[in-house]
């Protein structure tokens, strides 16, 4: 038998049709993601209290040694940033080594700071806002890093391709590439514990409560009446990622 | 005070943090990403190039399309190179095609570079499908290793029309003439994209603005037409040089095998070339007028890396040695073969500088914008990925199109046809 | 004679044909769309998995508390109760069976990570009580003196 063109085509398009058909991409609209994530009766959100950190870097101490990222290396998913603002309306901020090891130390980057000079200083902690529009997600080429049904915002490390593009579209630069696993890297809100009923590891760790995780659907949560009820702000809105990391005592400054 | 940070993590070779930098942030996109949007560029202004003699009939640029066109080809095999060496994971690179997640511009730019890939592919296969059925009838039976695999390389070429009639000839030209054409657009959008890419990340002050595309755009015709020019004139003085040393005594030197290169197509092709820088400068002026004037909360820190530490990349590479000693050489009477390369390739250094001003100029400041970044290009490299990621990496990105071109050429001479 | 033109078209659907082909062999079935759409839901099902079994290090004082009830009691009695044990003797993940001892963190940085003083106002920090880490006893570990787990004790 000979097998025309016209055969080929056909069988061609048949196989097309079948290797295509389990991944046929089917778009929901707006209205059924939206009923999907109704369907979810959880939605993780975290509160940080600025008052009460002290800068003690405990929490980014047990993130790094709970998600093993490299203890060592100057790359990390959650750090504390110290902002010291004077009288004369200077800011100074650092994070030495994202305050791994807190801040023991007067000086900012070698500057001392006169303590009758200082009008105002206090430690601001940062951590992936596991945006409801996070953009890092919306920009990964392959679908590799994805938000799930109880809002948080994941990296599935077998199918990064490591092109940075998440880490560039992230407006709070969270995001970094692991030095071992050679993929984008973040925090997950410690998935793995907060799914179990446990607390994350840096709200575990923090001595003073200064961060707090809690389920935003639930409004007995005591985290969410906090965010209820009192006032809050979030890290640059303006760019309209909706970040669900509330902070109370959030100054301007701050970036 | 600079802070140089340890060596593990990717991106911390080549940056040095300055003042308040978030610990997470490095130079992530180095010299590859500056090397991808220019590479594409050029294939897209390379094209262009050749389609401008197919669709408007340019007859003069009938020899420089041949090139052209399967220059654009070689450029185009070369061009996804960038981002596999940029890739922390080449292998999976394929995924881009297997699970496009189409809210990126990357995954995008998968699937219109594959389409653009084809035209090109399928152009060049008209132009010389009965090159290549004569070709594998002359070298049908033929004894020899060698000739019995170009012989099958040419059948395979052929793909099975062996008709080379008049009238299939014509049906070639209209099918050459559609897909140029059609390659117009495509090869615009294939820039425009890369420019997207950049234009949409709205977390980078410097990057964020709808102009983007459509300055990639411009900028990519500049600099594919300003290498095309420039390879054509090295080409045929190549020729020319190459008539001269061989001449055998008493023979006479005639006008007709002297000739090198065609003032006229150089100076009409040079019209083009003016034309979009115009329209390039304007925008990229424009761009920044713009921003200074509504000078919104970013601005304080664009104007420092702006007017202070890359001054000197913007204002006086890019923009006076790039941009304005090039145009007042290609404006001024009377060109010369020397002067006109001088200008061509201060133009292609204009358009290198232009990229490289968008993409490290984009994360030489802090997301804090109260801190900067320096980047330090790997010029020896001590390991696999400061050969990728620095100015060898770069350098193999560059000679390589010159490499397939070589290869290319064997099968698909467009060069010796120009010589006929 | 047939039409030759359409030939490079046959390639074309003969390499996407190819393409789909692999793309069903390589992509892992359970990848789809999830719960939060295209745009922020297109992932491999079942790395959700992944993340949710990936290994647990920090147990918190309640796992300490199991075996080690008379430390928990003695440091409940102390300003230091609000600092986890394993803040300072490392995570539990799988103790006593792995690892069997723990490495407990005795330097004088983890006592300056709260203690070295830094006067700032409108901070909780300045409320601590702090030293100057360049001029208190440089040379000595705090631990020398001071008993972690009941510091209001004195020296």
């Amino acid at each position: 038998m000979k097998i025309t063109r016209r055969d080929l085509l056909k069988m061609g398009i048949k196989a097309a049709a079948v290797a295509s058909m389990p991944l046929t991409i089917e778009i929901l609209t707006p209205e059924q993601v939206k009923a999907e994530i109704e369907k979810s009766d959880v939605r993780w959100g975290f509160l940080v209290d600025t008052y009460k950190c002290v800068g003690c870097g405990f929490c980014v101490k047990a993130c790094k040694k709970e998600n093993e990222v490299p203890y060592d290396a100057p790359v990390t998913r959650t750090w504390v940033e110290r902002y010291v603002i004077t009288k004369d309306g200077r800011v100074l901020a650092d994070s030495p080594n994202g305050a791994r090891d807190g801040f023991n130390d007067n000086r900012i980057r070698g500057e001392e700071v006169p303590e009758n000079e200082i009008s105002k200083a206090f430690f601001v902690p940062k951590l992936c806002n596991h945006c409801e529009n996070p953009p890092c997600v919306q920009v990964c080429p392959v679908g590799a890093t994805y938000s799930t049904a109880d809002g948080v915002v994941l990296v599935d490390r077998s199918w990064c391709i490591g092109c940075g593009y998440c880490i560039m579209a992230c407006p709070y630069g969270v995001r970094f590439f692991h030095p071992e696993h050679k993929v984008a890297e973040k925090c997950t809100f410690c998935y793995h514990r907060i799914v179990k009923g446990m607390k994350t590891a840096c709200v575990q760790a923090c001595p003073f409560g200064a961060r707090q995780i809690g389920n935003l659907k639930d409004p007995n949560d005591p985290i969410t009446k906090i965010i209820t009820t009192q006032r809050v702000g979030v890290l640059r809105d303006e760019y309209g990622t909706k970040p669900q990391v509330y902070y109370l005592g959030l100054d301007d400054n701050v970036k | 005070m600079i802070e140089h940070v340890g060596t593990i993590v990717h991106g911390a070779e080549w940056t040095a943090k300055d003042l308040f930098v978030f610990p997470n942030e490095f130079i992530y996109w180095s010299i590859q990403i500056v090397m991808y949007p220019f590479m594409t560029g050029l294939v897209a202004g390379a094209f262009v190039l050749s389609s401008l003699y197919h669709v408007f009939g340019m007859k003069d640029l009938k020899d420089m399309a041949k090139f052209a066109l399967v220059f654009s080809f070689a450029l185009l095999i070369a061009a996804p190179m960038p981002l596999m060496f940029h890739l922390q994971q080449p292998l999976r690179g394929i995924q881009v095609f297997f699970t496009p997640h189409f809210t990126s511009a990357i995954s995008a730019f998968g699937i219109v570079f594959f389409t653009y890939a084809i035209i090109v592919a399928a152009e060049i296969w008209f132009v010389y499908r009965i090159y290549f059925v004569k070709e594998a009838l002359a070298l049908k039976g033929k004894d020899g290793i060698v000739n019995q695999f170009m012989w099958l390389v040419y059948t395979l070429l052929t793909l099975g029309a062996l008709d080379t009639s008049e009238e299939s000839a014509h049906k070639d030209e209209k099918a050459v003439k559609l897909l140029a054409a059609i390659g117009i657009p495509v090869a615009c959008f294939l820039h425009g994209y890369a420019g997207f890419i950049f234009g949409s990340v709205k977390a980078n002050a410097l990057w964020m603005t709808p102009l983007m595309p459509v300055i990639f755009i411009m900028s990519a015709i500049v600099s594919g037409i300003a290498l095309c020019m420039l390879t054509y004139i090295i080409i045929m003085e190549i020729k020319k040089l190459v008539v001269v040393t061989s001449k055998r005594p008493g023979e006479v030197l005639t006008a007709e095998n002297l000739k090198g290169v065609e003032m006229d197509v150089i100076k009409k092709t040079s019209k083009y070339l003016i034309g979009f820088m115009i329209a390039a400068i304007t925008l990229e002026l424009l761009d920044l007028i713009f921003r200074g004037y509504t000078a919104v909360k970013t601005w304080d820190i664009l104007r420092e890396v702006i007017y202070g530490k890359d001054f000197i990349n913007i204002f006086v590479i890019q923009y006076f040695l790039g941009n304005l000693v090039p145009f007042v050489m290609l404006l001024l009477p009377r060109p010369s073969i020397s002067r006109m390369v001088v200008a061509l390739c201060l133009v292609l250094l204009g358009v290198f500088m232009m990229r490289w001003n968008v993409v490290i100029g984009g994360q030489s400041f802090s997301l804090t914008f109260a801190g900067f970044m320096h980047y330090h290009m790997p010029i020896i490299p001590h390991s696999m990925e400061t050969f990728k990621e620095g100015l060898l990496g770069a350098l193999t990105i560059i000679i390589s199109p010159y490499a397939f071109f070589w290869v290319i050429n064997k099968f698909i001479p467009s060069i010796k046809t120009a010589q006929n | 004679m047939k039409n030759h033109v359409w030939r490079p078209l046959y390639v074309v659907l003969a390499v996407v044909a190819l393409i789909l082909v692999a793309r069903y062999l390589y992509v892992p079935k359970d990848f789809g769309i999830g719960e939060r759409g295209f745009m922020y839901g297109y992932h491999r099902m079942s790395n959700e998995t992944e993340w949710k079994e990936y290994k647990v290090k920090y147990q918190s004082h309640e796992y300490c508390n199991d075996c080690h009830p008379d430390k928990i009691e003695s440091i409940l009695r102390s300003t230091h109760k609000v600092i986890e044990c394993e803040n300072c003797h490392g995570p539990a993940v799988d103790h006593p069976e792995d690892p069997p001892k723990l490495d407990i963190d005795r330097s004088r940085a983890q006592c300056l990570r709260c203690h070295a003083r830094l006067p700032y106002p409108t901070s909780s920090r300045g409320r601590i009580k702090g030293i100057e880490p360049d001029e208190h006893n440089v040379e000595m570990e705090c631990a020398d003196c001071h008993n972690p787990h009941s510091p209001g004790m004195g020296v």
